[in-house]
């Protein structure tokens, strides 16, 4: 049971085996995500062009419009036509990238979303490979010795940290390390953006600029996101406990760290890893508002720009994109699952 | 498995043997009781902008035990009374999720075939969604106000009720006093309502107030966001507000901390609660 891990050197062993019932596995996952994917797009098409009685009215409402721009906006948008020819339209724009003009920027949905995409791909990123090693290593301390007083201080840290608003945590770190306390420093960290405006130096100078930005809302993500880590790994780990593996692997006299280490954690981490694919929505939920408290250039903080308005054709395409991202990772899960579970694969 | 069979008697005298059960409901009654009686000693002129008698972002001192707002509000004050715009939003918001999560958990459990289906597939699809960009767009949408974030927060948090009520449903219609109930001429509906939900609503209550939880901070960060009425008082108001305003520039902690501890312990308690009372009616948590 302790090769779990070492599924690829499996697969080369039994290859027409796994072949066979790979393709259909596959496509069948594949098809899942498209049918989302539709469906997401019906939900989006929903919200954004049937539930505003009049979109136009929505959309220029902040604007002094006249009768006759009202009357030559709802024809380039549409709006006339029928309810099906209008869904089938907005289908076939959002498959070929055409997400529409934002209101407020006077540019197109699509190139908006492509600028703040790194950003919020670093941000995310980088909170999730230090809170899932940070999480995992705590779950797995205080799962395997749990009721000791490491394991309530971990769960009881966790727990206050997940009832924490991120929004408000990251406030707090921004008073604190920007602003300035008490013993620390005002402007120990700097206060928004991605990099110092102007800045000019080596890639180098540069590179360490952008981390200097990025410690703080990566902190704060990090704070808030770790907990649940924690909790999966705590609780795979103790339903490990009583296999009756553990108690052989003891039999042959290894040692309390090699039983956990090399038994009881690989098979404890099968569980882990589909969840930490399946958390995107709630990382991504903290990354918007981390990203409003930091003006972080990224699609967080353009869906906040795009609120403020309401910028409608912006909001819709982040919500296409960030909506998106979490039906690929739930099928990147999915397709994880069975490489790293053999018992998956059998079946 | 059943997860009702074993509470019971004995299941209210174990809640108060746990620590946490005590201190998370202690609590909930707590805030509750504030939020009901704040209207006693809050006057409405307290809570106007216009009629505001404090310095402006003043540090907490005489009178103002926690300082200052913008214009001059007691922040003790606006911290009380938005106890009762939170708590309202979050309750209501569950509320709605679980009438319509239980409803589409039992149908789904009692109609197994296409409708059951159908209805699963429909749940999986919003779970597959993430919920802050579906609540923002849809509170976007029904414009601003604690209206449309409830129903923002209802839309986006029945899902897993709904599965939880499935299983359950199923795990009791598979008893066999449902086969005798319909031996003596039950229908569908009489099934559901009169038998299968009183077994399936001590996890309603657990999966209730868990939800409560996350509605609330749901509530804070959709205002945060902006959504919300700022003419009304609530936690995430205040802290949209000292973000918007000079507060954080200012280093006015007094404006910015109390908000956040007072959503940390409720969310805290009625999370506390929740799993204390999971505890006790889950036997499998029991062993352990």
């Amino acid at each position: 049971m302790s090769d779990a891990l070492a599924a690829p050197g499996a697969a080369a062993t039994a290859p027409r085996w796994y072949r066979s019932s790979f393709w259909p596995y596959l496509g069948a996952k594949l098809a899942g995500a498209v049918v989302s994917f539709l469906v997401m797009l019906v939900i989006g098409f929903t919200i954004f062009n049937v539930m505003p009685s009049d979109p136009v009215a929505t959309l220029t409402r902040s604007h002094p419009t006249s009768p006759g721009q009202m009357a030559a906006l709802r024809k380039q948008l549409g709006v006339d036509l029928p309810v099906w020819h209008r869904f089938l339209n907005f289908v076939g724009h959002t498959l070929t990238g055409n997400l529409g003009d934002s209101w407020q920027y006077h540019q197109s949905v699509a190139s908006l979303i492509a600028d703040r995409l790194w950003p919020t791909v670093l941000l995310i990123g980088s909170a999730t490979i230090i809170s899932v090693v940070l999480g995992l290593w705590l779950g797995i301390r205080s799962g395997w010795r749990h009721g000791s007083v490491f394991d309530r201080l971990s769960s009881g840290v966790s727990l206050t940290l997940w009832s924490v608003p991120t929004f408000w945590l990251g406030l707090i770190l921004l008073v604190l390390f920007t602003v300035g306390a008490g013993p620390i420093p005002s402007g120990l960290f700097p206060a928004g953006q991605m990099s110092t405006p102007g800045y000019e130096g080596s890639w180098i100078g540069q590179v360490g600029d952008t981390v200097h930005h990025l410690i703080l809302p990566c902190l704060t993500l990090v704070l808030v996101i770790f907990a649940q880590y924690v909790t999966i790994m705590r609780s795979s780990i103790i339903d490990e406990l009583g296999a009756p593996y553990l108690l052989t692997a003891r039999a042959k006299g290894l040692r309390d760290d090699d039983v956990r280490r090399k038994h009881a954690v690989p098979n404890a981490l099968l569980p882990s890893v589909t969840v930490i694919f399946l958390q995107l929505g709630t990382i991504l939920a903290g990354a918007i508002t981390v990203e409003t408290v930091y003006s972080w250039p990224g699609l967080g903080f353009l869906t906040f720009q795009a609120l403020q308005i309401p910028d409608l054709p912006l909001l819709e395409g982040t919500f296409v994109v960030l909506s998106g991202a979490v039906i690929v990772m739930n099928l990147l899960a999915d397709l994880l699952y069975r490489v790293l579970d053999p018992r998956v694969r059998a079946q | 498995m059943t997860l009702v069979a074993p509470a019971r008697l004995g299941g209210v005298r174990r809640f108060f043997r746990m620590p946490t059960a005590i201190a998370g409901l202690s609590i909930l009654v707590a805030f509750t009781l504030l939020a009901l009686t704040a209207p006693l000693y809050i006057h409405p002129s307290d809570l106007d902008v216009t009629k505001a008698t404090g310095g402006q972002l003043a540090p907490p001192g005489h009178g103002y035990p926690l300082g200052t707002d913008q214009p001059g509000r007691s922040v003790l004050l606006l911290l009380i009374w938005g106890t009762r715009t939170s708590l309202a939003i979050g309750v209501i918001a569950t509320l709605l999720a679980m009438v319509l999560g239980s409803a589409i958990g039992l149908l789904a459990g009692h109609y197994q075939r296409w409708l059951g289906r159908g209805l699963m597939h429909v749940t999986d699809w919003f779970i597959a969604l993430p919920s802050l960009p579906l609540a923002i767009s849809l509170s976007a949408v029904l414009g601003q106000g604690a209206r449309s974030i409830t129903i923002a927060i209802a839309v986006t948090s029945w899902t897993s009720t709904a599965r939880l009520v499935r299983a359950q449903t199923l795990a009791v219609e598979a008893r066999p006093f449902i086969e005798r109930v319909r031996a003596l001429g039950a229908g569908n509906v009489q099934v559901m309502v009169r038998h299968v939900l009183p077994n399936v609503a001590p996890l309603i209550l657990v999966s209730s107030t868990l939800t409560v939880a996350s509605a609330i901070l749901a509530e804070t960060t959709l205002t945060f966001l902006g959504l919300g009425n700022p003419t009304e008082v609530s936690w995430g108001t205040m802290i949209n507000q000292a973000y918007t305003g000079s507060a954080v520039t200012r280093g006015a902690w007094w404006y910015l901390l109390p908000p956040g501890i007072a959503i940390v312990i409720v969310v805290l308690g009625f999370t506390m609660t929740g799993r204390a009372v999971e505890h006790i009616l889950n036997p499998r948590m029991m062993i352990r």
